[in-house]
């Protein structure tokens, strides 16, 4: 591990019990999700940890604790730095807490995550979705939402999907 | 989908202010299908008169399915996906998988690889910074402008296509290397081009810089602070233009861009023109290093030896019978990479272009995230349009290079 | 056809009402300005000064679908796209085509999934497929040329 991100990683497992993770160099924290928004703020005010650069999630279905994992990746964009955070969430519909108030960029990223796992950000100034119709169904990149595959035509089966296939009226 | 939810009013009742329920603003809705939107862009714009009050983007209408449909692929196959996300930066969608590919399994990439690398990810940053100026400019109203870039456009698109035999989606660059190597000509063509290019350059400094039009409609016009960048997540010529010199190329290389002299094109009045002049500058940069990297580029193989990651080339296959079972194997079931989780950036022509990517030890991705510059520049487009004329948001649009594939995913 | 050689030299040529019609039609075929994806940097480009589609009178892109006589679906089709596209096919006056410009338009491509419609024609009918992800703009010119063939076939009572 590099050894600028000491302090922060000493930091936060006393302050807030984050388990630490490093793979290929990149170091990863995984924090309790109440104290997300604690430890955004911390990152930006004391350590210079000033854009966030992404936030996604990942499903971890069928296991159900933790289902899945808010993923954070925040940068020093004078230092270099990149530190990835990592929240797991328990259940079917989970709860989490907005950051927006401390990186406004991350309004339209948790919308994502909201729109594509239906995760709900709790202090968030504008929860819909963003890019599914406001009408859909489900949250496509849950694990249990299947990818919506259409079957392919070959010779044997052509006119059997040919007459299963949408037309346009008119 | 059977039954439709209805929406409401109410959910939508913050986005607009007080004024616009007593009729005092006007809600005027802009795209999806609009000529100056760069694609399927929906604004919901507040006006008060001429001068937007707010402005509410909707995105989503390219939405491709792309992460999802990757995690159903190998990671081979699944690159072909990439291409297609920002459809003017191919190139870099694939090398910024690549990347991440490699950093997951720990492949090496031999030095030719990486210096064609390189030039490729500079010609598709000429290439994307080419169209974006020909439209952007169309949409201020320089026509002519359109036409020469789209001239220069097509010798570049001779060049992917001599590489790859496709010209826009190329799928080149493949983890461990690349394809197979560069035909002889290549060099060649890209010199050519790089000898002639900057006369083009001046041609449009020429027609664009003394536009009194051009001019009045661009300095000054949504402005945008350094801290309002940083807090939004805005990367990229934006970032630049107003007053810092971020570059991922500078500050975390990547494929050996640290070899090579070149500069940071910096702007400090975060208008339309200063990312106007970012991005012409950005173009002499790249010229500077294709040029370097075309001098010194070495000889050697273009894909890692690694037999469990990379396909063997074509031709031991017929005289190695390890090597047909590698190829086999490789297009068959996939590699296996170990369980873990990377995230890979690359600079690409609109900013910080990022690949989340997590394995569960299977020969498919478990979870493939791009992290987007599109998607995270759009989010200041309210700030850009507020308090300026409806003509204005045209043009506030193009100054920030949206590409909505690469915004919708 | 006995007529032209009695008064040909007279400047007059005599034809068909329907292949009259069928020839304006074809000469002056003006698409919509409507890109999706990918296919429309390569229908630019079929516009720009290296391809020139104004050759075959295609010069004007109309951004409003009540100028237009052509669609040119050039990308692909999401499903939130989708309720848009049919609409502007609904705007757009009668005679009126429609061109898949590419693999995804046509049939979805490698877009098997739940986001993108698989084929335009679910939606509105198309005259022509072009092939190619993205098709050359030399591919969407013959998809052009074939569409004036078909058009140059048509039957006015097919309009009426």
């Amino acid at each position: 591990m590099d050894d600028r991100y000491q302090p922060v990683v000493s930091a936060f497992q006393e302050r807030f019990a984050a388990e630490m993770q490093e793979f290929r160099g990149e170091v990863t924290l995984i924090l309790a999700p109440e104290h997300i928004v604690a430890a955004a703020r911390a990152l930006r005010d004391e350590f210079g940890f000033d854009q966030l650069v992404d936030v996604t999630a990942v499903d971890y279905y069928p296991q159900e604790e933790p289902r899945f994992h808010v993923v954070y990746h925040i940068r020093a964009l004078e230092k270099g730095m990149i530190l990835c955070l990592r929240a797991p969430l328990n259940g079917n519909a989970p709860q989490h807490f907005s950051v927006e108030s401390i990186y406004p960029g991350a309004n339209w990223y948790e919308r994502e995550v909201y729109d594509m796992f239906g995760i709900t950000f709790s202090g968030h100034s504008d929860m819909r979705r963003i890019i599914m119709p406001a009408d859909w169904q489900g949250h496509p990149l849950r694990k249990d939402y299947p990818l919506g595959y259409e079957e392919i035509q070959y010779t044997f089966n052509y006119n059997e999907i040919n007459l299963r296939k949408p037309r346009p009226k008119d | 989908m059977t039954d439709i939810r209805e929406v409401s009013v109410d959910e939508l009742r913050h986005l607009v202010s007080d004024r616009a329920l007593s009729g005092e603003t006007m809600l005027l809705n802009m795209g999806p299908q609009h000529p100056s939107t760069h694609g399927v862009l929906r604004l919901l714009l507040e006006l008060d008169g001429e001068i937007v009050v707010n402005c509410v983007p909707d995105i989503g209408f390219l939405h491709t399915g792309v992460e999802k449909n990757m995690e159903a692929k190998t990671y081979q196959k699944a690159e072909v996906m990439t291409d297609r996300l920002d459809y003017l930066n191919p190139c870099g969608n694939n090398l910024t998988y690549c990347l991440a590919v490699e950093k997951l399994c720990e492949l090496d990439v031999p030095p030719r690889a990486q210096a064609i690398r390189v030039i490729l990810a500079e010609l598709t940053r000429i290439n994307s910074h080419l169209v974006w100026l020909g439209t952007s400019g169309l949409d201020l109203a320089a026509m002519s402008i359109f036409l020469y870039c789209m001239v220069e456009r097509e010798k570049l698109l001779d060049i992917f296509e001599m590489v790859s035999g496709q010209r826009m989606m190329t799928t080149y660059i493949r983890p461990g290397g690349l394809w197979r190597d560069v035909p002889v000509e290549f060099e060649d063509a890209v010199g050519s081009f790089i000898d002639h290019f900057p006369e083009e350059l001046a041609k449009y400094h020429a027609l664009l810089d003394t536009n009194e039009l051009f001019l009045e409609r661009t300095k000054g016009i949504s402005t945008i602070t350094q801290k309002q960048c940083i807090a939004y997540g805005i990367t990229g010529p934006v970032l630049r233009a107003s007053g810092m010199a971020y570059d991922i190329r500078k500050a975390l290389p990547y494929s050996g861009y640290e070899q090579y002299d070149f500069n940071i094109p910096t702007r400090t009045e975060g208008d339309i023109y200063a990312r106007y002049s970012v991005r012409l500058e950005e173009m002499d940069e790249s010229l500077k290093i294709i040029r370097q990297a075309l001098n010194k580029l070495p000889y050697g193989p273009v894909r890692s030896n690694n037999r469990k990651f990379v396909p063997p080339p074509r031709s031991e296959i017929g005289v190695s019978m390890e090597s047909l079972i590698h190829h086999f194997k490789l297009w068959t079931e996939g590699f296996t990479p170990p369980k873990g989780s990377v995230y890979a950036v690359t600079e690409s022509p609109r900013g910080e272009l990022g690949v989340f990517l997590e394995s569960d030890g299977s020969p498919k991705p478990y979870r493939v995230h791009y992290r987007t510059p599109t998607f995270a520049n759009l989010q200041i487009m309210p700030i850009l349009s507020r308090g300026h004329f409806v003509a204005d948001v045209v043009g506030a649009i193009g100054s920030i290079d949206i590409v909505l594939g690469d915004a919708d995913r | 056809m006995g007529v032209e050689q009695k008064l040909g030299n007279m400047g007059v040529v005599t034809t068909s009402l329907e292949q009259a019609v069928n020839w304006a039609r074809t000469n002056a075929m003006w698409p919509m300005l409507f890109g999706l994806a990918c296919c429309a940097i390569e229908m630019m480009a079929a516009q720009a000064s290296t391809y020139d589609m104004s050759r075959f009178g295609m010069e004007l892109m109309r951004a409003s679908p009540r100028q237009s006589d052509l669609m040119i679906v050039a990308g692909r089709v999401s499903r939130k796209m989708a309720p848009v596209l049919r609409q502007l096919y609904d705007q757009m006056p009668y005679p009126k085509w429609v061109i898949a410009m590419g693999d995804c338009a046509s049939c979805g491509g490698v877009f098997n999934n739940y986001a993108i419609l698989q084929g335009v024609d679910e939606i509105v009918p198309v005259e022509v497929y072009v092939a190619g992800c993205p098709p050359r703009p030399e591919g969407l010119i013959h998809g052009i040329i074939s569409l004036h063939e078909k058009v140059k076939k048509e039957k006015l009572s097919k309009w009426a």
